[in-house]
C-alpha cells in the first residue's frame, strides 16, 4: 500500500492512536445513521410507489374525461369556461427532521372556504362531461400533493444515504486500514531502534569488561 | 406562502387551472427549460410536469433533486403513461440502495 511518509516517533504514534479511536467511533456512528436512514427510506419509498400508482391511474382517468369533455364541446366554450379559475390553492411548507435531513411537509389551503368550490363556470353552456372531468381531477389532488411530499423526501433521503454510505466506506476501507498500517509501521520502527540500542549497550559492556579482565587471553591459556 | 405550478403541453394540463393551480402551457423543450428555471426560483414549492417534458429536461430537473424546494413531480400527460415517473422513483432507490430492490418484481 502506498503510504505517505510518516515520522516514526512516539509523538506521532500517540497522535495516530487517538485519531484511530475517533475514526472507529465515527465509523460506528455513521454506520448506525446509514442503517436508520435506510429503514426510513424504504418505508417512504414503498408509500411513494403506491401513491404514484394511484396518482398516475387517477390523472390518466381524468385526462380521458377531459378528452371526452372536449369532444362534446366547442373549443371556445371550453376555453371560456376554464379561463377564470375561481379557486386558488396555496401551500404551507414546513419541515420534518429525519436523521438530520429536512424533509418537507406540504399543507394546502384553498382560497374559498369550501374546497369543493371548483367549477369556475356556469352550467348553461358546458357539458356534464366537463363537470365529471374537473371533479375527477379534484379528487386526485390531495393524493398528488402527498405524492409530491413523499417523492421529494425520497430524493433528499436518497442523496443523504449516498453521501453517508460513501463516508462509511471511506472510513472502513481506506482511513482505518491506513492508520492501522501506519501505527504498525511506527511500532516496528521503534522496536527496531530499541533492539539496536540494546545490542549496542551489550557490545559496549563486553568491550569494557574485556579491557578490565582480559577474558580472551585467559581463554587461550 | 407557496403556490403550485403545472407545466406541460396545453392539452394535458388545462384542467388543473380549474382546481386553482397555476398552469403554464409550453410547446417545446427550450421554452419549458426557461419556464422551469423561472418557476423553481419563484414562489412555487411544487411543480408538476408531464412525463413527456420530464424526458426532455432531465438535466435541468436533476439540478433540483438535492434542493429542499421545489419538488418537481412528473405526471402522465394526455398522450398516456410512459412510466417515466416510476423510473424517477426507481432512480432514487438505486441511488440509495445501490440496486433496485423495490421494483424488481416486474
Amino acid at each position: 500500500m502506498a503510504r505517505k511518509h510518516i515520522n516514526p516517533t512516539r509523538m506521532e504514534l500517540t497522535k495516530l492512536k487517538k485519531k484511530l479511536v475517533t475514526a472507529v467511533r465515527g465509523h460506528k456512528l455513521l454506520k448506525d445513521k446509514r442503517d436508520e436512514l435506510m429503514r426510513q427510506f424504504l418505508d417512504l419509498v414503498r408509500e411513494n410507489k403506491t401513491l404514484r400508482e394511484k396518482v398516475e391511474a387517477g390523472v390518466t382517468a381524468a385526462n380521458k374525461n377531459f378528452v371526452l369533455a372536449r369532444a362534446g364541446m366547442s373549443d371556445e366554450i371550453l376555453n371560456v369556461a376554464l379561463m377564470a379559475p375561481r379557486q386558488e390553492v396555496y401551500l404551507d411548507t414546513s419541515t420534518r427532521n429525519v436523521m438530520s435531513v429536512d424533509i418537507p411537509i406540504f399543507e394546502y389551503k384553498t382560497k374559498t372556504p369550501d374546497a369543493n368550490d371548483i367549477y369556475p363556470y356556469g352550467f348553461a353552456f358546458t357539458s356534464s362531461d366537463l363537470d365529471d372531468a374537473v371533479k375527477s381531477l379534484q379528487d386526485i389532488l390531495p393524493d398528488m400533493l402527498r405524492l409530491a411530499e413523499y417523492e421529494k423526501s425520497c430524493q433528499l433521503l436518497a442523496s443523504e444515504i449516498e453521501k453517508t454510505r460513501r463516508r462509511v466506506n471511506a472510513l472502513e476501507h481506506i482511513m482505518i486500514p491506513e492508520m492501522q498500517e501506519s501505527i504498525k509501521y511506527i511500532k516496528m520502527k521503534l522496536d527496531e531502534n530499541e533492539r539496536s540500542t540494546q545490542i549496542r549497550l551489550m557490545k559496549v559492556k563486553d568491550m569494557m569488561l574485556e579491557k578490565v579482565y582480559h577474558y580472551s587471553e585467559k581463554l587461550v591459556n | 406562502m407557496y403556490k403550485i405550478a403545472v407545466l406541460g403541453d396545453r392539452d394535458s394540463i388545462y384542467g388543473f387551472a380549474a382546481l386553482g393551480l397555476d398552469t403554464f402551457p409550453v410547446s417545446n423543450a427550450e421554452e419549458a427549460a426557461k419556464k422551469l428555471k423561472m418557476l423553481a426560483e419563484g414562489k412555487y414549492a411544487v411543480i408538476y410536469l408531464t412525463e413527456a417534458l420530464q424526458a426532455q429536461l432531465e438535466i435541468e430537473i436533476d439540478q433540483y433533486r438535492t434542493e429542499p424546494l421545489p419538488a418537481i413531480i412528473p405526471i402522465p400527460g394526455v398522450s398516456g403513461n410512459t412510466g417515466m415517473g416510476m423510473r424517477s422513483v426507481r432512480k432514487s432507490v438505486e441511488q440509495a440502495v445501490g440496486s433496485d430492490i423495490i421494483f424488481n418484481e416486474k
